[in-house]
């Protein structure tokens, strides 16, 4: 079983052996409404945690989507270039972002579980 | 700022005379969706997923100047309405506006353009001047504008800036002429809500002592724009339907005396109106249950005024842009033009003889990455040639669009250049604006 995580820029990550799936929450989806434009990072790019590494706007708004850990992108979502919709869809199934190889699993443990993260959005509604 | 003497004063004319309401259009001082940057407030920005690319001290400064002051936010007579409707409402110069309603402002930009939109637009100035006679009022006004003002005939209205000594803008506003003999001499003046104080100020610091500005603060603004605004309209105002397009007229709605123009701020046919803040939530109530209407927030009126290519005060037009850079020169009619007598007349003059050194043009991205405030424009060759004052996603034409200020020499349409996106140039093109076509009201057979 994948273990997920949260973290305070509103990312999840779920955690299957050495290899990290990362989506925005459906609270973020939420927040930003229609998705409209996505940029997920190339495959092959080292990225350190809290590095900006891909980019989702809604009409009228971007932000940007930070790496939870560091680690290496082996495989990007190529779907949410035609259809961004998919992440308010599905955020945090058909809407995923990116994977990476984790390069340092004990990052994970400064990150958030379920109950946590949902604490700390509701802390901050 | 403006003091409790304006504000008695202010109500005096108005219920004298019954009349005199405004119209707008325009656009708030720094409309922008935001929603995501004030509720991040407490949620979103201060954590997560930032908003990367516009540059957040531009926006914060010029964009919602009162939202950074300590004063308490003010609220429309409609702010109960659009909280029991799930509106997310957040700080917008000073007052507490829906930016967006549960239907989202894809789906609220697109049914505007589809059927018809009612947005709360309560925050604008509205004010009007008074003067003895029309051409006197229209004389005092033309000091500080550029349009022509004393041609305006009863019940027309006009776009123009209010003008400093450089040129540049201070503000842009509607101005319309009292439609009825009994008040000619009166001009309904509507300015963006984040300039409001100042405009006032500034207005009357210049007036002669024969036009006195009242601010109208009992009148709550309302638009209803898109194709079903006018049949909408006039299954409550009848008649209403035949008013031509940039005029006002005083009409009756629930029994109360309102103003409505036939302007708007989304490229579509529609209506301004401003009714009595009293019956504003009746008045809105039986608009929205229309089933042909929905209420719009401001995320979607930002989007529709772009791609109507429309500017947005703190944004595409400010003190450092002129009229002519900003390619609004279609707003200035031949005998200012000749005649001047404006503040800025001088460099106004000779930019519209010898064209300005940058102007503000319509720029498509080719691909689907919206290029947003900010973002720097170079030429095919990489030189830095300017930067985009506004952009985004444009829902009716389902891609990216941008506005953005270039040298003269790179505005022609058709011109490739390349928006720097997060470090990477993209290419553009250089376009004619609207991005969707105006479907303003033009009566048959004119």
């Amino acid at each position: 079983m994948p273990t997920i995580k949260f973290t305070k820029e509103h990312e999840w990550i779920s955690v299957d052996g050495d290899v990290a799936t990362i989506g925005i929450t459906a609270h973020a989806a939420k927040q930003l409404g229609d998705v409209v434009f996505v940029e997920v990072p190339e495959v092959g790019r080292a990225v350190t945690a809290g590095e900006a590494c891909a980019v989702v706007e809604s009409v009228k708004a971007a932000s940007d989507v930070y790496a939870p850990i560091s680690g290496a992108v082996i495989e990007a979502n190529a779907e949410l270039a035609g259809r961004p919709a998919a992440v308010n869809e599905g955020p945090e199934g058909e809407g995923w972002f990116f994977k990476l190889k984790l390069s340092n699993a004990s990052e994970l443990s400064g990150l958030m579980d379920r109950a946590a993260y949902d604490q700390f959005v509701k802390d901050n509604a | 700022m403006v003091g409790a003497s304006v504000a008695h004063s202010a109500t005096a004319p108005w219920s004298r005379q019954r009349k005199r309401a405004a119209l707008p259009r325009k656009a708030q001082t720094g409309c922008a969706l935001n929603s995501l940057r004030f509720r991040d407030r407490g949620g979103f920005r201060s954590c997560a997923i930032r908003r990367a690319i516009v540059e957040p001290s531009r926006d914060a400064t010029m964009a919602e100047p009162s939202a950074a002051t300590p004063e308490p936010l003010k609220r429309t007579p409609l702010y109960d309405l659009h909280a029991a409707a799930g509106a997310k409402l957040v700080p917008f110069a000073g007052y507490e506006m829906p930016v967006q309603y549960p239907m989202g402002v894809l789906k609220e930009h697109l049914w505007t353009r589809e059927k018809a939109g009612l947005f709360d637009v309560a925050h604008m100035g509205l004010c009007f001047l008074q003067g003895p006679d029309h051409e006197t009022t229209a004389r005092a006004l033309e000091a500080l504008v550029p349009a022509d003002i004393v041609a305006l005939k009863p019940g027309q209205q006009r776009y123009t800036q209010l003008v400093d000594e450089t040129g540049g803008i201070l503000d842009d506003l509607m101005v319309t002429r009292s439609p009825g003999p009994v008040e000619d001499g009166n001009l309904v003046l509507v300015v963006n809500a984040g300039c409001k104080d100042a405009d006032y100020a500034h207005i009357r610091a210049r007036l002669p002592g024969n036009v006195k500005l009242f601010v109208t603060d009992r009148r709550t603004l309302l638009a209803l724009q898109g194709p079903a605004a006018a049949a909408v309209l006039a299954r409550h105002v009848p008649g209403i339907d035949g008013l031509g397009f940039m005029t006002g007229t005083f009409s009756t709605l629930l029994s109360q005396t309102i103003f409505v123009t036939r302007s708007g701020y989304t490229g579509e046919d529609g209506f301004e109106i401003a009714v009595p803040d009293s019956d504003a939530a009746a008045i809105w109530q039986k608009l929205v249950a229309e089933p042909d209407v929905e209420a719009i927030g401001l995320g979607a009126r930002d989007s529709l005024r772009l791609e109507a290519g429309l500017c947005l005060y703190g944004h595409d037009i400010d003190t450092t842009t002129s009229p002519i850079e900003a390619n609004l020169q279609w707003s200035i009619q031949k005998r200012r033009r000749t005649d001047g007598g404006f503040p800025g007349a001088a460099r106004i003059q000779r930019e519209l003889a010898d064209g300005p050194a940058r102007k503000r043009v319509g720029i498509k991205p080719e691909g689907r990455a919206p290029a947003r405030e900010g973002t720097e424009i170079v030429s095919s060759g990489g030189e830095p040639i300017g930067k985009v004052t506004s952009g985004g996603f444009g829902p009716s034409v389902n891609g990216p669009v941008a506005m953005g200020f270039v040298t003269a020499s790179h505005a022609s349409p058709g011109t490739k250049v390349q928006l720097v996106v997060r470090g990477k140039p993209l290419p553009a093109e250089v376009v004619t604006l609207p991005f969707v076509p105006h479907r303003y009201f033009r009566r048959l057979g004119t």
